[in-house]
């Protein structure tokens, strides 16, 4: 036991003491914090307010626009010569011209801007007048405004999901995420790490310095101490990936949850209506989608997740890099491993290719037997696990899943064993499977 | 005297092939140990077993006495042929390592490593790395990391390639006094020169079997031709039949020297005897087979 855990202590710190190593732990979060600004940034800077001058010569759409998240009107009672002169020292992003005559001949409105006007502009105000005149002529057909409110049937729906613990409102789109972030997190670091096993073998191997270790310690003892050394590694590098990502978002939050507030107080302000103010701050809370995907992040079981996350890692880990340990001493070279890498990839392949399947339908069939067959279930299940698993299905996946890797590791301890020693020697499946049957 | 190893009919079957059939030794403690065999006679398979690197598929090891046990691995200290280290690990840290895995603590390795570091003149290194150091460097760090637990066994694979000669020194002087100290070395090597050199017994194997084992002294005994070499001036004409000259060559400055072998019931005496009158002799002495000639004799002889 004390010779395992020398190898642990040396497969770990060589691995951690590396330059790459300590590049790559600051540079995760890094990656990961500037994906979330730059959601947060065009979030945010997509809800900054156009204000809109609206010149109306028919009188019949003064405060009739509806300023909403990205627009706001106000109606200078000028001329349309002199509005345009002086629309753009007064702030305004764009001015709209209304003829008397709209009614009968809707394409008649002009939009005037300094710089060309966005599509999205375009079409915004496109609506709010057509929604207008489409009111007016309502109207002048009899139909009063309140009939028109009454008849629309606000329909938001909500998406809850059930659970034991009790109702609780979910955002698709975030679990959606965070359970395709999850899944691909896996499957990168099992590659990851899973070849870091492989070229650990190899390195030992070619290095002739394998002959030494084992006249000490048991081939298995090494294999096994270099397993587990590297997956501490990649648990150590998880583990401050989430201490620094937490503390960058953090850090974020607050400086982009100011932002915002200032955001929608200067909005208010312009909309220069008393009591809207509240409205729109409440408003502003709820469209912000940074703010949305961060409640919807608090509704789901983020601990459960984590460990979840942490148990399919190493167990999902630990069954591939016996595998790729195994590959790793049965060939001499590089370019050797490319024949053994293969199958072993495949189920990874695959696994991802499931994962899309089962982030539509968490609960089919399809994601239910590939998140319980240990080769891919480290990868599916985590697909699955932010939507809700059934507590028998994540233990009989989990459990399996250890029978996996105890089964994996006992194979490929027996390969191990034998291609440690062999030199020179190109090896095919038919002869790694005999090595698996080699007594002593 | 006891034996610090022994081996009893070792059969290590790979495959198709037998690497080691039926192969007993028996290795006196104390001693200097050749293992000789051309390549691939079973040599490296036998040292793996006695490292439990691997395990016979039958017959048992004894170590000082007691069937090999995992735990005496401490008590055996290996260099292999295939030289290896880690390669970017620094030369302290690595040899640290070794030793722990041999069961030293980090403090008695630290202390040993003391002693060898000033012994190699390597104080340096310590902070080096391996792929920094020459070959011959490298080597010298991997002699290190087999003796520093003081085994009482220590098996060297062909212990002097790759050393320079002075290097080659310092070792040939290292492995004189490891068995000053009573610990036995086991060398497995072709070089027959070292053989000669240092070899207090010696055991020999060739396809898989062991075809001659013993103190150099005896076998050299048994490899004795009775013939002798002289150089003389003169001519050999008054000798006896029974004496039979085996070569006669010219040297220079009229010198000649002759292989003369005696019948079992005579003496180097009457040998002498009889040429004493007739030649003046300028040197005499008796043909000692080399351990070369009883290789290549030996194994020769095993092949046909």
């Amino acid at each position: 036991m004390h010779t395992i855990f020398l190898i642990i202590k040396r497969e770990y710190l060589v691995r951690v003491r590396k330059r790459s190593f300590i590049v790559m732990t600051i540079l995760g979060p890094v990656l990961i914090f500037g994906f979330y600004a730059i959601i947060g940034w065009a979030a945010v800077s997509s809800i900054n307010q156009k204000k809109v001058a609206v010149v109306d010569e028919s009188g019949r759409f003064v405060n009739k626009f509806k300023a909403d998240n990205e627009t706001v009107f106000s109606y200078p009672k000028q001329s349309l010569t002199d509005a345009k002169k002086s629309f753009v020292k007064q702030g305004y992003d764009a001015l709209v011209f209304i003829p008397k005559d709209v009614i009968e001949y809707p394409k008649t409105v002009q939009i005037f801007a300094e710089k060309s006007v966005s599509l999205a502009l375009q079409s915004n105000i496109e609506r709010a007048i057509g929604k207008e005149i489409e009111t007016i002529k309502l109207e002048q057909a009899g139909i009063t405004q309140k009939v028109i409110e009454d008849a629309k049937v606000n329909v938001d729906a909500q998406t809850i999901s059930l659970s034991d613990a009790g109702e609780k409102s979910s955002n698709g789109i975030a679990t959606t995420i965070i359970s395709g972030f999850c899944a691909l997190l896996i499957y990168i670091s099992v590659l990851i790490y899973g070849t870091q096993v492989m070229r650990g073998v190899m390195e030992e191997k070619t290095n002739r310095i394998v002959e030494v270790i084992i006249s000490s310690v048991k081939p298995f003892q090494l294999m096994l101490g270099k397993i587990i050394g590297v997956a501490l590694v990649g648990l150590t590098q998880f583990l401050l990936w989430i201490a620094l990502t937490t503390g960058l978002i953090t850090v974020g939050s607050s400086i982009l949850g100011q932002k915002e507030a200032a955001k929608t107080a200067v909005s208010a302000r312009v909309n220069g209506m008393p009591g809207q103010q509240e409205v729109q701050q409440k408003m502003a809370k709820d469209k912000n989608p940074v703010a949305s995907i961060m409640k919807a992040v608090e509704t789901l079981n983020i601990p459960l997740i984590i460990s979840c996350f942490l148990f399919y890692f190493l167990g999902g880990y630990l069954l591939y890099s016996a595998l790729f340990g195994a590959i790793g001493a049965a060939v001499d070279s590089e370019t050797e491993t490319q024949q053994f890498m293969f199958p072993i990839m495949m189920p990874i392949i695959a696994a991802i290719a499931f994962a899309q399947i089962a982030v539509r339908d968490p609960d089919g069939p399809l994601a239910f037997w590939t998140s319980i067959i240990p080769f891919t279930s480290p990868v599916v299940m985590m697909v699955r696990v932010p939507f809700g698993v059934p507590v028998w299905q994540l233990v009989l996946s989990m459990g399996l899943l250890v029978l996996g890797f105890l089964g994996t590791t006992w194979i490929a301890a027996r390969i191990y064993r034998v291609g440690i020693l062999m030199y020179g020697k190109k090896v095919s499946f038919r002869e790694l499977s005999k090595w698996v049957f080699y007594k002593g | 005297m006891t034996n610090i190893l022994e081996t009893h009919h070792i059969i290590k079957q790979y495959a198709e092939h037998r690497a080691l059939d039926d192969v007993s030794l028996s290795v006196p403690k104390g001693c200097i140990f050749g293992l000789l065999g051309p390549n691939g006679a079973g040599k490296t398979s036998l040292i793996r077993i006695i490292n439990q690197i691997t395990a016979p598929d039958s017959g048992e090891v004894i170590l000082d006495g007691e069937r090999l046990r995992p735990d005496h691995i401490k008590r055996i200290g290996y260099l292999p042929e295939e030289r290896g280290l880690y390669k970017k690990m620094k030369v302290g840290e690595q040899l640290l390592y070794l030793a722990q895995l041999k069961g030293l603590t980090e403090k008695q390795a630290m202390e040993m490593l003391k002693v060898w570091f000033v012994k190699f003149d390597i104080k340096t290194w310590w902070n080096k790395q391996i792929q920094d150091l020459s070959k011959g460097m490298q080597q010298k760090v991997q002699f290190v990391a087999t003796v520093l637990h003081e085994p009482d066994l220590i098996i060297l694979d062909e212990p002097f390639s790759g050393f320079d000669p002075i290097n080659a020194n310092l070792i040939k002087d290292e492995i004189l006094e490891l068995r000053e100290k009573g610990k036995t070395i086991i060398f497995s090597t072709h070089r027959m020169e070292s053989v000669e050199e240092l070899c207090d017994y010696i055991a020999l194997i060739n396809r898989s079997h062991k075809i001659l084992d013993g103190s150099k002294r005896a076998i050299k005994e048994q490899f004795k031709t009775h013939t002798y070499h002289i150089e003389y001036q003169g001519t050999l004409s008054s000798l006896p039949t029974a004496f039979e000259v085996l070569r006669n060559q010219p040297l220079e400055d009229n010198f000649q020297r002759a292989d003369i072998k005696i019948p079992p019931d005579a003496s180097v005496n009457d040998l002498i005897r009889h040429l004493i009158d007739t030649i003046s002799i300028r040197s005499f002495g008796e043909n000692i087979p080399s351990m070369n000639d009883i290789f290549i004799q030996t194994v020769g002889e095993n092949n046909d």
